[in-house]
């Protein structure tokens, strides 16, 4: 009795979830999303949803230019003012004009509002002036070439003034802002939905009805409503789960180069735990180093997917210093550099990782490896908030950790490695690395820029105060009904141009 | 009875006090900073970090921190969540319906396949129904939820594409899609359960269809299958009853890992997110909330047992 009308349930869901939905993108994250407020939201998530709801002041494009979205240009009259054009005909979600002054009252509710996230991204900000209706002058406290940078995220994003002082903080439960898709609805942990907004100021890309997001934490899960069809598009596909799409018809599978890094970072003076062989010597890190083999790593445990990488900026960056590639693992010379360190073998290292299966993995053949060259590598499995939290602390000696990445360089430099960097975990400090990284804020031409970057690179695949490992990929999962997805390395999810053939 | 039921009563207010100070404890035993955690990738920056602690009570002393929280749960404010800025009591609100869909549903399924498993195989000892009634509780005892979970997705969803493999419909938004999207995780859930149940009421019917009233009973000619459910059964069913109560109360307090492998949005998913994410207030109203519901289930199991057995009315 108990068997039939189960499988009578089974029927009856069988016509049910064989039924069509019209132009509705359903998107599986990875995680639930913190608040939908641009001014207080943290997490990368959040930004995947915001694609649809908010638009920014500048985008980004594939290969990683700043181009305008609800700026039509800017102009920078001296190294601290900063002119913008703005789009005419703008309106946000609930029908107000999208004008200058509501750039100043977006820009300014980033740098003021108390639980501001967005503060310390703009806060080289003095203020804003309205000049025109259409146009703002930005005026910064010192010269800042990545300033303009930022405004292609959250801190570029522009909420209604309106709706903003009426809700207060409540303002991320129903955001209002002028992206190609409004605010419906949300249920925590279960889905955000949006709908068209018919009055875009580019509405003609728009083909899609609706966006619904849905976080599903477990990775096999996401795939497996992928292969089921019950959602169109899949972020974060796990690489070892890349053949599984490829291999069907019904799927696709995008990936792009990343903006982030992973690599291990080593305590070189942060707190006691910084005095051992590797924390003190250059030459024991560099022995280190030497006794892995990156490539290894990635076939293992990323299925070959990702790009082993020694350096801190992504392949996609015009920053990207092509001469800094992977050394050769080379067993004899690392131990080589040990013996002229003078270091007691085996030399002990405690490792930190992330409690995730690739995490631990990658930490077993790292110790594997190490172990040929003299290391006796310890490793300890910790939850990732946990472990960051004993970063900061100081209370590692090695840690295996990443970086989810920025657009402009200085996002993924400047605050690890320059001495009063506020995520240099490591506490390394380097003269020279400081004044190259202080420089690099104050030009502003691209060449310029990338040559004080290169001395950066070169210096630190030296002094080693991260070892870095690889660039992780964007890796997507699409229904092959899915037409007009662009990859862009940031990992948002754009809406512009998608549509769901029938 | 009726002292016995006041004295229970009595015995709530400390248990859930109690309970309140637990949570509130342990959590600050939890590695990892929610000021770092909260702050995410501008951790680095002191001055976040100095302000998310201030505007949420962490840099006050634990005492004041209790005293703070607790208060405004006495006055029904449970707080919000630190990271999506939801008051806590209507997160509860929204989640408890779905937690009590999928608790109701296993449970059901739970007594579907439990308990007359288990009469058949105390009623038809040593025979082969009762190998396959052992077998099938034991497989059931012995399987993880989760990999159970992830087998039927693939299979049901996947390979055979019949039910959507995870998230959740209300059921006042539509029933049907709603029976679609929790029947497997209903089932993930009462399967377990079931063995258990199938094994008390297996043992509890053994000891039970042995006693004199049933030889009476059978001896005055009656029906055996008369015998059988309304003489030993109704006996039987004490322990089942407390057992019953003891597991529908830890399908209420969210079936984590179901929750988590199917995407349904219960209170299992929400604590587990709260604890990763930090979010005391969460974990700490959800808990609450919950060891309410388990007091309140007990309290209904004593009164059930009176209903079922007459002669504990004097007791």
């Amino acid at each position: 009795m108990m068997r039939r009308s189960i499988l009578a349930a089974l029927c009856l869901a069988t016509m049910l979830t064989g039924a069509a939905r019209a132009q509705t993108l359903r998107v599986a994250l990875r995680e639930d999303p913190d608040i939908l407020d641009p001014t207080l939201a943290r997490t990368y998530v959040g930004r995947i949803a915001f694609a649809g709801l908010c638009d920014k002041l500048f985008d980004i494009n594939e290969t990683l230019e700043i181009v305008p979205q609800l700026a039509l240009s800017y102009e920078w009259t001296d190294p601290t003012n900063l002119v913008i054009k703005l789009r005419p005909g703008v309106v946000f979600h609930d029908g107000e004009a999208l004008n200058a002054a509501a750039v100043k009252y977006s820009l300014e509710r980033h740098l003021t509002m108390q639980g501001s996230f967005r503060r310390s991204e703009i806060n080289v900000m003095d203020r804003v002036e309205v000049v025109d209706p259409l146009t703002v002058r930005i005026v910064l406290k010192t010269a800042s070439s990545p300033f303009v940078s930022q405004l292609t995220d959250r801190a570029g994003m522009i909420v209604s003034p309106k709706a903003a002082e009426a809700a207060g903080k409540d303002f991320g439960l129903k955001p209002v802002c002028a992206g190609p898709f409004r605010f419906v609805e949300r249920v925590p942990q279960d889905r955000i939905v949006l709908e068209k907004f018919p009055q875009y100021w580019d509405a003609g890309s728009i083909k899609l009805d609706r966006v619904v997001y849905l976080p599903i934490p477990d990775s096999s899960i996401r795939l497996a409503n992928l292969q089921a069809g019950s959602i169109e598009l899949s972020e974060q596909i796990l690489p070892t789960d890349a053949d599984a799409v490829r291999s069907n018809p019904r799927l696709r599978l995008v990936t792009s180069d990343n903006l982030g890094y992973w690599g291990i970072t080593i305590n070189l003076a942060n707190g006691p735990r910084a005095k051992t062989p590797l924390g003190s010597d250059a030459r024991v890190r560099q022995a280190f180093e030497l006794s892995l083999d990156r490539a290894t790593i990635n076939q293992v445990v990323y299925n070959g997917l990702y790009t082993p990488m020694a350096q801190g900026l992504s392949p996609s960056s015009p920053y990207y210093n092509k001469s800094i590639q992977p050394r050769e693992r080379d067993v004899a010379r690392a131990k080589a550099l040990l013996k002229e360190a003078g270091a007691t073998l085996p030399v002990p290292v405690a490792l930190t990782v992330p409690n995730n299966p690739d995490q631990r993995q990658t930490g077993e053949i790292i110790q594997a490896m190490a172990a040929e060259a003299g290391f006796d590598v310890r490793i300890t499995a910790s939850e990732y908030a946990s472990a960051l939290s004993a970063a900061t602390r100081g209370e590692f000696e090695a840690f295996s950790t990443g970086w989810s990445g920025r657009v402009d360089p200085d996002g993924n430099l400047f605050s690890f490695m320059h001495g009063g960097g506020a995520l240099n975990d490591s506490h390394y400090a380097d003269p020279k690395v400081d004044a190259l990284l202080d420089q690099t804020r104050t030009v502003q031409d691209v060449a310029g820029r990338r040559a004080l970057y290169a001395q950066v690179v070169e210096q630190l695949s030296k002094d080693l105060p991260i070892i870095y490992l690889h660039n992780p990929k964007n890796v997507v999962g699409l229904s092959a009904r899915v037409t007009g997805f662009r990859p862009v390395p940031d990992g948002m999810i754009r809406l512009q141009g998608i549509s769901l053939a029938k | 009875m009726r002292s016995h039921l006041g004295g229970r009563l009595l015995q709530v207010l400390p248990t859930i006090l109690l309970v309140s100070i637990l949570v509130f404890g342990l959590q600050q035993l939890m590695p990892g900073d929610p000021a770092v955690v909260l702050a995410g990738e501008e951790r680095g920056d002191p001055a976040v970090l100095a302000q998310i602690r201030s505007e949420l009570w962490l840099d006050r002393s634990l005492p004041v921190q209790y005293f703070h929280w607790i208060g405004n749960v006495l006055r029904g404010d449970l707080g919000f969540s630190w990271r999506i800025r939801q008051p806590v009591a209507s997160l509860v609100l929204t989640k408890l319906p779905v937690t009590l869909q999928l608790a109701a549903m296993a449970f059901l399924i739970a007594l579907c396949i439990g308990v007359p498993a288990g009469i058949l195989s105390a009623v038809k000892r040593n025979t082969a129904w009762d190998y396959v009634a052992n077998l099938i509780g034991l497989a059931g005892l012995s399987t993880p939820n989760f990999w159970l979970g992830i087998m039927l997705i693939l299979l049901v969803s996947v390979k055979l594409g019949w039910l959507p493999p995870s998230g959740y419909v209300p059921l006042a938004e539509d029933w049907r899609q709603s029976l679609a999207t929790t029947i497997m995780p209903a089932f993930v859930l009462g399967n377990a359960i079931a063995a258990i149940l199938m094994r008390h009421t297996r043992s509890a019917m053994l000891t039970t269809l042995d006693q004199d009233f049933v030889r009476t009973a059978r001896a005055k000619g009656l029906n055996e299958w008369v015998v059988v459910l309304r003489h030993a059964f109704r006996n039987a069913l004490v322990p089942v009853v407390t057992l019953g109560a003891l597991e529908l109360g830890t399908l209420l307090s969210g079936a984590v890992l179901t929750e988590q492998v199917f995407s349904i949005p219960g209170f299992g998913k929400l604590v587990v997110d709260a604890v990763f994410n930090r979010d005391y207030p969460v974990v700490q109203g959800v808990v609450l909330v919950t060891a309410c519901l388990y007091i309140l289930l007990n309290l209904l199991a004593d009164v059930l047992y009176v209903v079922i057995n007459p002669r504990l009315r004097d007791a």
